[in-house]
């Protein structure tokens, strides 16, 4: 699904992606981990085409992104942080969004399942971080999308909603879709993923299964598995 | 582009600031019209108002517009659009809506005080279609300024900066490089320094325009030469034309590079 080659960024002096190579099979949940600063973002938004990278090759789906943006039609993003412009109504949002991407979309659902349907009216400068998160949520699931990528996509959801969102991961993983997850709640990993891709310096220092990682690291629990990996020498 | 040119315009269209920015040509089409008794006079007067006033408010709506659509524009990078269409959406999006706001609050008491009759109906659209001009101008002048200035202040600052360079301080040291070289002839020069700067241009085409060269002496004459006829008329709206293209360019080039 995702091919990434020898990839380079830097911002300024800061070298964020050194000769990073990552190949991500169709369908599946990959949770793409690493400490702070480490680079997961900046993947995530070159192969998104937010970052133009230095160096080095993405395709998805087979085909270069260089230079090109209809490729986007096959992804869902949830952004880290959910800055939407504020003077305009969730409805309109995402009546906009529609519009814009000229899709089938089952925001209905979503709107039902997370309980929107009272802020619908409301403007977004008005809803609290976690409503917002929520409204984010429908945006990145409401296409039909063969790639999801989800950057920390628990931040601020009570409990009731994280249940309605893992159910929702599950369902969109059971028709074959391929998910990126960024996450510091292991927790949240340990339930969802399929493999850990686990970035240290701008590289890919550990790719496989959790229970790969678990033997590897001679720990129990992925916490200490994912706390103690930098510690351990690489191929180990 | 059409669909983010659409939001942008409809956005700012709903904003105060449109309204305020619309009524404000709209009082003061009629409080001219109403003190001067006579189109032509009032011609001039707004002449004097919008060289420095429209201008202005482009650099700052631009700069403050694309600042506060940060959001909205990430959101966008994120979906299936060209980054060149979002940004000249945006663009397009409050340029149109600063260029309707001044052609119909003034259009709207100049028609109503009967301008299709008078015969300052041609003086009266070139300072129109200059309006237009110095709007688009600005606008990605101070586009390109907030593209590249990630720090807002930074951005205002060098935003207003520029608006006071070519509004005022270029006047000054072109009038002191007239003084201090007024031993030697200064036609051509002159011609080719109000070229430079999109705000002099527009002010000189239409003082020349209206007729009152006479009162502009020997330097007058040769511009009244120059920008009177319809080869200087074509070539000063060749110029804004080049003005306004330009960073207009740079800023498809510039937002293509950009990382978010």
């Amino acid at each position: 699904m995702i091919q990434v080659e020898n990839l380079y960024k830097k911002f300024g002096k800061n070298e964020v992606l050194k000769g990073l190579d990552l190949n991500i099979d169709k369908g599946g949940i990959f949770a793409v981990l690493g400490p702070n600063g480490s680079g997961k973002t900046t993947l995530i938004k070159s192969i998104l085409g937010m970052v133009v990278s230095n160096k080095g090759s993405i395709a998805v789906s087979g085909i270069s992104i260089k230079k090109k943006w209809k490729y986007r039609q096959e992804i869902g993003y949830l952004p880290q942080i959910a800055n939407f412009p504020g003077n305009l109504k969730v409805k309109e949002l995402i009546r906009m969004i529609k519009d814009l991407r000229q899709m089938p979309s089952e925001e209905k659902k979503l709107i039902e399942l997370f309980q929107l349907e009272p802020f619908l009216d409301k403007k977004l400068s008005t809803l609290s971080g976690g409503t917002k998160q929520k409204v984010n949520i429908v945006l990145a699931f409401m296409f039909d999308c063969p790639l999801l990528i989800l950057d920390e996509p628990t931040t601020g959801l009570d409990p009731a909603s994280l249940i309605n969102l893992k159910e929702l991961i599950q369902k969109e993983k059971a028709k074959g879709k391929t998910i990126l997850i960024t996450s510091h709640i292991m927790q949240f990993v340990a339930e969802v993923a399929d493999e850990i891709v686990y970035l240290l310096e701008g590289k890919i220092y550990f790719k496989g299964s959790i229970e790969q990682l678990k033997t590897k690291t001679n720990q129990t629990d992925l916490e200490h598995a994912i706390a103690a990996i930098a510690s351990t020498p690489a191929h180990a | 582009m059409l669909k983010i040119l659409k939001y942008s315009f409809y956005d700012l269209i709903r904003s105060r600031w449109s309204y305020v920015y619309f009524l404000f040509y709209l009082i003061l089409g009629f409080v001219l019209l109403f003190l001067n008794n006579d189109v032509s006079k009032a011609v001039i007067t707004l002449m004097n108002i919008i060289i420095i006033l429209v201008p202005l408010i482009g650099t700052i709506f631009g700069v403050m517009y694309f600042y506060n659509s940060k959001e909205f524009t990430e959101l966008l990078l994120a979906q299936p659009i060209k980054r060149s269409s979002i940004f000249l959406g945006q663009y397009l999006g409050v340029a149109g809506s600063l260029t309707m706001s001044l052609v119909l609050g003034l259009g709207i008491p100049f028609v109503l005080y009967g301008l299709f009759k008078s015969n300052a109906i041609f003086d009266f659209t070139l300072l129109l279609v200059t309006g237009a001009f110095l709007t688009m101008i600005f606008t990605a002048l101070s586009f390109n300024i907030a593209l590249s200035n990630e720090n807002k202040i930074k951005g205002f600052g060098y935003a207003v900066l520029l608006w006071l360079f070519l509004a005022v301080i270029y006047d000054g040291l072109f009038l002191m490089s007239l003084i201090i070289f007024k031993e030697y002839p200064l036609d051509s020069f002159s011609l080719v320094a109000s070229m430079f700067n999109p705000i002099d241009l527009s002010r000189t085409l239409i003082l020349l325009k209206l007729d009152i060269s006479a009162l502009l002496g020997y330097t007058g004459a040769v511009f009244k030469k120059f920008f009177g006829t319809n080869q200087g008329l074509i070539l000063s709206i060749f110029m804004l034309i080049l003005w306004t293209i330009l960073p207009i360019w740079r800023l498809v080039y510039t937002s293509k590079k950009k990382d978010f």
